[in-house]
């Protein structure tokens, strides 16, 4: 249940953005989130709608690109997609990977609107 | 409609204060150990089993983090070492501003290492770092052998996953074979450490792997070699 607290985060960063843009409200939030973290976009979900109501991000719909874990392999100098269960390099085996993609936990992008626009 | 773009880390305020916290132990020489398990896999008996082993050399305290009580640091207290409580009332990790406050209680001039209990937990505390310069799982024999399958994550985050409880291995079905190739394929670096820390089976080498990485900081920060 660590989504609730990442979630705030997420709130809290879009929430600042907007205000130092000047924004009215924002309307979407788009963030990117590893397959590695063990983050439920389901339980994202259901934090964000728990979290938004009287901020201005009340509105606002929550677009989670998921991304495949990726790592490349030391000794055969290949890069390579792979599960969250298994790291080691699928031509020679080694075990000598370094991990490329798939921790992430970052916030994008906000849209806003902002009402002195319309 | 307007798009801002931020390319920022979710957990940025919790990193800034991780790298802050990471910054003052340093500068101080103390090591800071982040140990996780679930509940029950042995974290405070692990502990006082490190401290034993390791305190005729080091100045040690302990941050013990739990949903509630005190229970975890006044077992730590009643061996003589200081011990600062945290209850998190229902989070299911620790985060670094908490590791902030607790540490203020601390005299770090005094210490060279710090061992964080983590709530027992397999999942949440993976993703927070605290400012500590390792972290460390603990898996229980009885816990079974099939949990990295169920928790990768922790298994590929931890720099050293230590298995308890090894003396119970003939009462439970635990396929240690299996076990370690699982914990290899998800980390291949990780060291595997057997211990049965109430018996004090193999908490020697396990000792022995965080001297040498207390020592790092120790020498870093200026202090004398032990």
């Amino acid at each position: 249940m660590h989504e609730m607290g990442i979630t705030q985060g997420i709130l809290d960063a879009a929430i600042e953005a907007a205000h130092k843009a000047g924004a009215s409200r924002i309307t979407a939030v788009n963030v990117s989130v590893g397959e590695l973290t063990e983050i439920i976009e389901d339980a994202l979900q259901f934090a964000f709608d728990a979290l938004k109501p009287d901020t201005l991000a009340a509105d606002a719909v929550l677009n989670v690109t998921m991304i495949t874990p990726r790592s490349h392999c030391n000794d055969c100098d290949i890069d390579y997609d792979h599960d969250r269960f298994q790291m080691v390099c699928p031509t020679c085996e080694s075990f000598a990977v370094t991990p490329l993609n798939g921790r992430e936990l970052q916030i994008d992008s906000i849209d806003t609107e902002d009402d002195s626009e319309e | 409609m307007a798009r801002i773009d931020l390319a920022k880390p979710i957990l940025d305020k919790n990193e800034r204060l991780a790298s802050e916290n990471r910054a003052r132990f340093e500068e101080a020489g103390v090591f800071v150990l982040d140990l996780m398990a679930s509940p029950g896999a042995g974290k405070t008996t692990t502990i006082l089993a490190t401290i034993a082993a390791l305190r005729d050399r080091y100045g040690i305290a302990v941050i013990e983090g739990d949903i509630a009580s005190s229970v975890d640091a006044e077992k730590i207290k009643a061996h003589g070492i200081p011990a600062v409580q945290i209850n998190t009332g229902g989070a299911c990790h620790l985060e670094s501003d908490m590791i902030k406050r607790a540490v203020s209680a601390l005299d770090l001039e005094t210490l060279d290492l710090i061992i964080i209990e983590n709530v027992g937990n397999l999942v949440c505390p993976t993703e927070f770092d605290l400012g500590e310069h390792a972290k460390v799982m603990i898996l229980s024999v009885p816990e079974g052998h099939d949990k990295p399958y169920k928790y990768p994550n922790i298994f590929q985050r931890a720099e050293a996953v230590i298995l308890n409880k090894v003396d119970t291995m003939p009462v439970f079905d635990f396929d240690e074979m299996e076990f370690n190739g699982v914990v290899r394929s998800l980390n291949p670096k990780a060291p595997i450490f057997r211990i049965s820390a109430s018996k004090g089976d193999g908490v020697s080498e396990w000792a022995e792997w965080l001297a040498a990485r207390i020592e790092v900081v120790r020498i870093k920060a200026g202090k004398s070699a032990k």
